[in-house]
């Protein structure tokens, strides 16, 4: 199911340089407002909560799913060069398979790392937030690997839309219409972070058990259309 | 023996047919795929290669299915008309990744780039690459699992003579080999040089298919000219206007020549030497004067 070759390509590929750039931004961005903040107003649980959930989960983590899902394989749909993948004897599943498994590994260390680190820095993990939200972050960043790869499959625009749902859907639609919570990465993240940290400083509007049904079917879904996607991709000619 | 056989294909995109309704077999050698820009070249090699399923027909190999058959690219090597190929990787990371997804190693791989004398630049970025080293590459990657069918999209695209020249010897290299080697061409002299056996695709229709001098005679309804140069011009001229088989001679003093115009191929070619030996006329030259490729095709497309 896992191909190394089409791996290497794929981590070569989006940890190229403006990628890279791109992916580290944001990152250095928490740790920057962590110091600052811990700086400023000294350790603060409810300020933690405020910053990793506001920030770290509700934009870092979306954003950089969408660039490593979609980047995992869109550009490469984009400019024909799947072509040199599609004219080997590999499972279509097989590609998108180890594609994702980039794309999480990707979004995770971009994401779960700066934020284990954003929140030692702002309070030094007490009650569990910095270890609650990096496990949040571990989980989204495979629901949202899986997501934005099958956007990336799909559609020429995968960034865009990508970021529409991550940005509008996730940060904005989802905190006005309490019904779109329920469908929200973001909230089965931190349904689960609100069990590793205990206690009410992480809620979620969504139980537990809901939100690992749906983390689940959501990545297996989304894997499994992309894999039947790219199996019938057609490459267009240029004439 | 590696055959490709294209049945009764069509491929239409909306309201759009681009290819209408094509059946051919392409076997061992080199066939040029030939028709101009906008024909339905690139979707038919789409189809072949497997990139692209045909609405109706069928395309096989040796009889496997193409579409949806990723084994059947054990058998099949291609040279995409795009650009685009991982242009971060050296010609040498490039090459080796397309063995190692056949399941191969470096090994092959280094033979692959000795083939298309890539081996000088190996360890160079492809975006450092000229167009015609990238073709190259191209064709190393598609013959490092050593298939037995090559298809190649535009090949010549931007290369210069000499690169040209380098990848047709290549080519017919692989033809002699006994692979099926199958290009696709909207330029007349690269295929008439390279491929004796033709395929004329002509807006979406296969116009024409074998060999293109043959194609040529197949279109009686057409005048074929002739260049004919004789011990005695002139009595050759009257001797041969009094046959049927020719419409229309012109003294060509200029030339020194005779410009013949002959409706009828069979019995004008039977004619010909029959009337010069009749005469005691000597022959020096007979050159047909339009049996270019490029006059085939403009007769195929304006018919």
């Amino acid at each position: 199911m896992y191909d190394p070759t089409v791996a290497r390509l794929t981590y070569r590929a989006l940890l190229g340089r403006r990628r890279a750039l791109i992916l580290g931004a944001l990152p250095l961005l928490l740790i920057v407002i962590a110091a600052a903040v811990r700086a400023l107003a000294g350790a603060d649980d409810q300020t933690t909560v405020n910053v990793l959930g506001g920030f770290a989960l509700a934009t870092m983590v979306p954003i950089i799913g969408v660039i490593a899902g979609t980047g995992a394989i869109g550009p490469e749909i984009d400019d024909g060069s799947v072509v040199y993948l599609l004219s080997k004897p590999l499972k279509r599943p097989t590609i998108i398979f180890t594609k994702l498994i980039v794309a999480i590994a990707v979004t995770m260390v971009f994401s779960a790392v700066p934020t284990l680190v954003a929140g030692l820095i702002l309070n030094g993990n007490g009650q569990q937030i910095a270890v609650a939200y990096t496990v949040a972050a571990l989980v989204a960043s495979i629901a949202y690997a899986a997501l934005f790869l099958l956007l990336g499959t799909v559609s020429r625009h995968a960034v865009v839309f990508g970021l529409v749902y991550a940005l509008v859907w996730e940060a904005l639609f989802g905190s006005l219409v309490p019904g779109a919570r329920t469908l929200s990465v973001q909230q089965w993240a931190l349904a689960v972070a609100h069990k590793v940290a205990g206690g009410d400083m992480i809620t979620s509007d969504v139980g537990l058990p809901t939100a690992t049904v749906l983390l689940v079917v959501v990545t297996v879904l989304a894997t499994w259309y992309a894999g039947q996607k790219l199996r019938s991709l057609t490459l267009a000619g240029e004439e | 023996m590696t055959t490709l056989s294209i049945d009764h294909v069509s491929r239409w995109f909306g309201n759009v047919v681009a290819v209408n309704d094509i059946t051919m077999t392409i076997g061992p050698g080199v066939t040029g795929l030939l028709g101009p820009n906008g024909a339905g070249k690139s979707t038919l090699i789409n189809m072949m290669a497997g990139f692209l399923a045909p609405s109706t027909g069928s395309v096989t190999l040796d009889g496997q299915p193409v579409w949806r058959n990723e084994r059947i690219y054990r058998h099949i090597g291609i040279v995409p008309e795009r650009e685009a190929m991982y242009d971060f990787l050296t010609g040498r990371e490039f090459v080796v990744a397309n063995a190692e997804l056949h399941g191969l190693g470096a090994k092959a791989a280094q033979k692959a780039l000795a083939t298309v004398e890539m081996e000088y630049a190996q360890d160079r970025r492809i975006s450092t690459y000229s167009k015609g080293m990238r073709q190259r590459v191209k064709m190393a990657s598609a013959l490092v699992h050593d298939p037995s069918l090559l298809l190649l999209d535009e090949p010549f695209n931007g290369m210069d003579p000499r690169q040209r020249m380098q990848l047709m010897d290549l080519l017919r290299r692989m033809g002699d080999e006994g692979r099926t080697v199958l290009f696709s061409s909207h330029i007349l002299e690269e295929v008439e040089q390279l491929a004796r056996h033709i395929e004329v695709v002509v807006a979406g229709r296969h116009a024409a298919s074998g060999d293109f001098r043959r194609i040529r005679r197949l279109m009686t309804d057409r005048p074929h000219r002739y260049l004919v140069r004789s011990s005695d011009d002139r009595a050759l001229a009257a001797a041969l206007i009094a046959d049927p088989s020719t419409s229309g001679i012109e003294v060509d003093l200029a030339e020194g020549a005779l410009r013949v115009q002959a409706v009828d191929f069979g019995r004008f070619t039977a004619l010909l030497p029959r009337v010069a030996r009749d005469h005691g006329i000597r022959l020096h030259t007979v050159s047909p004067s339009d049996e270019s490729l490029e006059s085939v095709f403009s007769y195929l497309v304006a018919a």
